[in-house]
């Protein structure tokens, strides 16, 4: 053996070590994918539709010109966001599925903010941004307190705040805050133009917030792996007791790890009010709450993960559309795809037993035209 | 006081049993899930599920000639079998694969929304409403029907509000009387004892669950069947959430549920009359009612409320 075929070897063996994990942390979540599209693409198939100019259909209403990019990064803004707030629970064993209560209670206090609270233009918005991180913080940090006080599972009390913000939103929306107009519609008023966030790529929708979202990210990747904080979350997550006798407060670092998931999900809602929408409207409920939970799952509640994982399913969202417009496939085969990427993250066994079964099945016909040609043969 | 009077009516009462039905029959379901020890937030999706397909069925039914009775009960039993499919779902990935319950429950809640979705535009061509199907009507049952007050409120009802009523006492005999009963609870509070005593404790989990399809896919047909005549996207609009509250409400017992559903019909029923009178009360804060006194029951300042021991905890021999 020369030494440079030795070298390469050695280069070969080090970037296998570096990559083989990234790639086996990255086979779940493909794999996932890979098998929820061609669940999809059946669907499609039993309704006579094509399944490939349905998916190209979907990729170009999600990325055909410079406007449909944008409206999907901005689509991607509030699932970073609340992908964050469900992945940064799980890192603390706790499964946040009050993400849309937190998101809506965020979104409703920066719209109060940027209403009735004038200001020097920026501070406004700051003030904005952080009164739907506060709020969203103390609506989540509320089920960690009980959760860490009484014991009630989050998941319980996450599912009774939804349903609590939607209905005192409802009232705030139709009551103390309903914009004095002729037109008497249920929404409140315009947030002021000091409080919104700048657009960043006309004409389409998208605003800064995608950059607030990003730099969230990078922010929880840096709380929870270079902090104490981080630390003893995920120590919590990890082991309970273990965690205790190590003398790490698991009680508190519940609270705090439900504080920071609300307020991350709360920024998202404020974002969406000072950059997309401006103003509240009766009835908004956009479910990015229970988006962001396969978000997180796909992400591997990972920060990176979580971003692009984001990305993924608002194409699928964006792109639902287009699908349905020029391949005639209804949207909601979008809907299916993603409950179907759930399941498979979740049990990952069926996405483990894929390629064997794959395999498999490519021998036992490998196997049968083999006894096919040697029948032929005898014959 | 005379407001009191006329929004306190008979009809109030026999409004708040009809809103109290799907959630009762949901919560039922929901109760022998997790007392055999599988949560089971798919609730709402297998509701919607069976609000779907008994519209469906019944659609078929009326299109293949079959009088409009017959096409609403055919509706009502394809409800059960539907939502037993999708719970099987459910059963399958949390139980055989051992995946997070909650999880597989989130996944089924956003399956259903986008199944039916996709049915609704592909058999109908539309998004929203389904064109209107044969129902069923309200069934009075002769002698009782014409007893005063109770008469109205209970015995001249749709057939699936029967079914609910007939439904609490079964379960409580069966979870409690019987020893099918004490094997399901048995395998909720401690699975491995259980199995060491010879009970399947994979049988009896997907029992649960089945359960919990067949009884939760019976409460959304009453939805699209009972309460109208059509399917609408989305339109259990939160009510497996609310079965679900009731059934920690009601402390995992088919009466406790009862009662708790009954109070948040009551308030669904008050808030509706509320509105039907013009009266301007926030009708928001009586719909957040079930879900603020489960919060509070939860936390055990008003008598504590406990799950089964092993509910969510998957199941490995």
């Amino acid at each position: 053996m020369t030494a440079s075929q030795e070298s390469t070897t050695t280069v070969k063996q080090r970037i296998m070590t570096v990559v083989a994990p990234i790639l086996q942390q990255l086979f779940l979540p493909a794999g996932a994918i890979v098998l929820s599209l061609l669940a999809g693409a059946v669907f499609i198939l039993l309704i006579g539709k094509n399944p490939v100019t349905a998916y190209i259909a979907l990729v170009q209403g999600a990325f055909g010109n410079l406007f449909s990019i944008g409206e999907t990064l901005e689509n991607t803004t509030p699932l970073i966001l609340t992908g964050l707030a469900v992945a940064f629970a799980f890192r603390a064993k706790l499964f946040n599925i009050g993400a849309e209560g937190q998101f809506l209670m965020g979104a409703l206090a920066a719209t109060w903010v940027g209403i009735n609270l004038p200001m020097p233009a920026g501070i406004h918005l700051l003030a904005a941004l952080l009164a739907g991180t506060i709020v969203g913080g103390l609506w989540g940090g509320f089920a960690g307190l009980l959760k860490a006080t009484r014991g009630v599972h989050e998941v319980i009390s996450t599912i009774m705040l939804n349903f609590i913000a939607i209905f005192f939103i409802s009232y705030m929306v139709t009551g103390p805050m309903k914009e004095v107009s002729a037109l008497d519609i249920p929404q409140t008023a315009r947030v002021l133009p000091t409080a919104q966030l700048m657009k960043i790529m006309p004409p389409s929708r998208l605003s800064a917030g995608i950059i607030i979202a990003l730099l969230a990210a990078g922010f929880i990747w840096w709380l929870l792996w270079k902090t104490t904080i981080g630390y003893e979350v995920r120590a919590v997550g990890l082991n309970f007791f273990a965690a205790e006798y190590a003398g790490i407060r698991p009680n508190y670092n519940m609270f705090l790890a439900m504080l920071i998931s609300g307020g991350l999900a709360g920024l998202g809602g404020a974002i969406i009010m000072t950059g997309l929408f401006y103003r509240y409207q009766h009835g908004f409920e956009p479910g990015y709450g229970f988006t962001a939970i396969a978000v997180a799952l796909v992400g591997g509640n990972n920060p990176p993960g979580v971003v692009l994982a984001a990305l993924l399913f608002a194409t699928l969202s964006q792109g639902a559309l287009g699908m349905q417009n020029v391949a005639g496939v209804p949207q909601d085969t979008v809907l299916i795809i993603q409950a179907l990427v759930i399941f498979f993250v979740a049990a990952p066994q069926i996405v483990r037993a894929a390629p064997d079964w794959w395999a498999k099945r490519k021998a036992a016909a490998a196997a049968a035209a083999e006894g096919a040609q040697m029948e032929g043969g005898t014959a | 006081m005379d407001m009191l009077i006329s929004i306190f009516s008979v009809a109030l009462f026999a409004s708040t049993i009809r809103a109290a039905t799907p959630l009762i029959l949901a919560a039922l379901g929901g109760i022998f899930s997790e007392r055999s020890g599988v949560v089971n937030i798919a609730l709402e999706g297998i509701m919607l599920i069976g609000a779907f397909f008994a519209m469906l069925i019944s659609y078929l039914g009326r299109e293949a000639g079959l009088p409009p009775l017959a096409s609403a009960l055919a509706g009502a039993v394809g409800a059960m079998v539907f939502g037993f499919l999708i719970s099987m779902i459910h059963a399958v990935v949390s139980i055989r694969y051992r995946a997070d319950q909650v999880v597989s429950g989130v996944a089924i809640n956003i399956l259903a929304l986008g199944l039916t979705g996709f049915l609704l535009q592909q058999i109908f061509n539309t998004s929203g409403n389904s064109p209107s199907v044969p129902n069923l009507p309200a069934a009075p049952i002769p002698g009782l029907a014409s007893i005063p007050v109770l008469g109205p409120i209970f015995f001249n009802q749709p057939p699936i509000v029967y079914i609910g009523l007939i439904a609490v006492p079964v379960a409580a005999f069966v979870l409690f009387r019987t020893p099918l009963g004490l094997r399901i609870r048995a395998v909720g509070e401690h699975p491995k004892a259980a199995d060491t005593v010879g009970i399947n404790v994979f049988r009896l989990r997907y029992l649960g669950v089945a359960l919990s399809g067949v009884l939760a896919g019976l409460g959304g047909a009453y939805l699209s069947l009972g309460q109208l005549n059509i399917f609408t996207e989305g339109m259990t609009n939160g009510r497996g959430y609310i079965a679900l509250a009731a059934v920690i409400f009601g402390k995992w017992s088919p009466w406790g549920a009862l009662g708790a559903c009954l109070l948040f019909g009551l308030a669904d029923a008050v808030q509706i009359s509320l509105q039907n009178a013009g009266v301007n009360i926030p009708s928001d804060f009586l719909l957040m009612l079930p879900y603020v006194l489960t919060l509070v029951a939860l936390t055990g300042f008003i008598g504590r409320s406990n799950p089964p021991a092993a509910s969510g905890v998957p199941y490995e021999k």
